[in-house]
């Protein structure tokens, strides 16, 4: 079975390697890390990966920006969106835009893969 | 800034520090801080805050706590370039958190690092500047928020 391909945006270098340490080891294949909207959105385009977890608070390009503009090159990708502005408000949007999950930060490695489980789990039943 | 909003951010932080390393930090008594005096450790992290309220909410930490942060967290990377990473992160964290309480008009920027304990953060005139310290492992360290309706 070839292994999904993860792109991981965030801003911060330490949350880039928590979240790549930590799905790394639930056999997911890192093809991108990236540190804005921006270079998400590039990377993307040439890495086309199954699964991407997104901030939103990033300089040059936000995490929704992104998420918009990755929705209209792919309808398929599944988006966790990392971030801590946890108001429902833009879990909603998040969501609306093409989000599938939202987690809060501060959040546990258990807690993220919990989430990217249940992603890829929706993905295959349906 | 009333009180419950000040409460606010004392239960974030204590959730901060609970979450990421198991060991809640002990927070002291906030107080008023004078624009001149205000607590500056080795890194602080500072969020502009636009939208329904204006200001800022900085944290501020000795490099020797970021460090334990980090290798708690699994981090074998405790470079300077690391602990103002996790300076920024933390205080864009604590700041983000709190639309939960404050709602999506509470606009954060994305965090500025400044480094060295010599260093003065210019709070906006005429916003009340309130210091939350803390204590984690027995190191000091303090979330200043200088907030107000705009």
């Amino acid at each position: 079975m070839t292994a999904r391909k993860l792109l991981i945006a965030d801003d911060s270098n330490i949350v880039r390697s928590k979240i790549a340490r930590a799905l790394g080891q639930h056999g997911l294949h890192i093809v991108g890390l990236a540190a804005n909207g921006r270079e998400a959105l590039e990377l993307f385009k040439t890495t086309r990966p199954d699964v991407l977890t997104m901030d939103l608070t990033m300089p040059e390009m936000d995490g929704i920006e992104c998420i918009r503009a990755i929705r209209a090159l792919d309808s398929k990708v599944r988006i966790l969106v990392v971030s801590a502005l946890s108001d429902k408000g833009t879990a909603i949007q998040a969501l609306k835009e093409g989000a599938q999950g939202f987690l809060d930060k501060p959040f546990t490695e258990a807690e993220l893969s919990d989430a990217i489980g249940e992603l890829l789990e929706e993905t295959s039943h349906g | 800034m009333d009180e419950a909003q000040l409460k606010v951010f004392v239960s974030i932080v204590q959730h901060y520090f609970e979450k990421v390393t198991g060991k809640a930090a002990e927070v002291g008594t906030p107080f008023l801080g004078e624009p001149t005096e205000l607590p500056i450790h080795d890194f602080t992290g500072v969020i502009g805050i636009s939208g329904s309220q204006r200001g800022c909410v900085y944290f501020s930490a000795p490099g020797q706590m970021l460090k334990e942060l980090l290798l708690r967290a699994g981090e074998t990377d405790v470079s300077e370039g690391n602990l103002a990473d996790l300076t920024g992160e933390i205080a864009n964290t604590i700041s983000g958190n709190a639309r939960r309480e404050f709602g999506s008009e509470f606009l954060i920027s994305v965090p500025v690092v400044v480094r060295g304990s010599g260093q003065h953060i210019t709070v906006p005139k005429g916003v009340k500047a309130y210091v939350i310290p803390l204590r984690w492992h027995k190191i000091a360290a303090a979330l200043v928020v200088s907030v107000a309706k705009a």
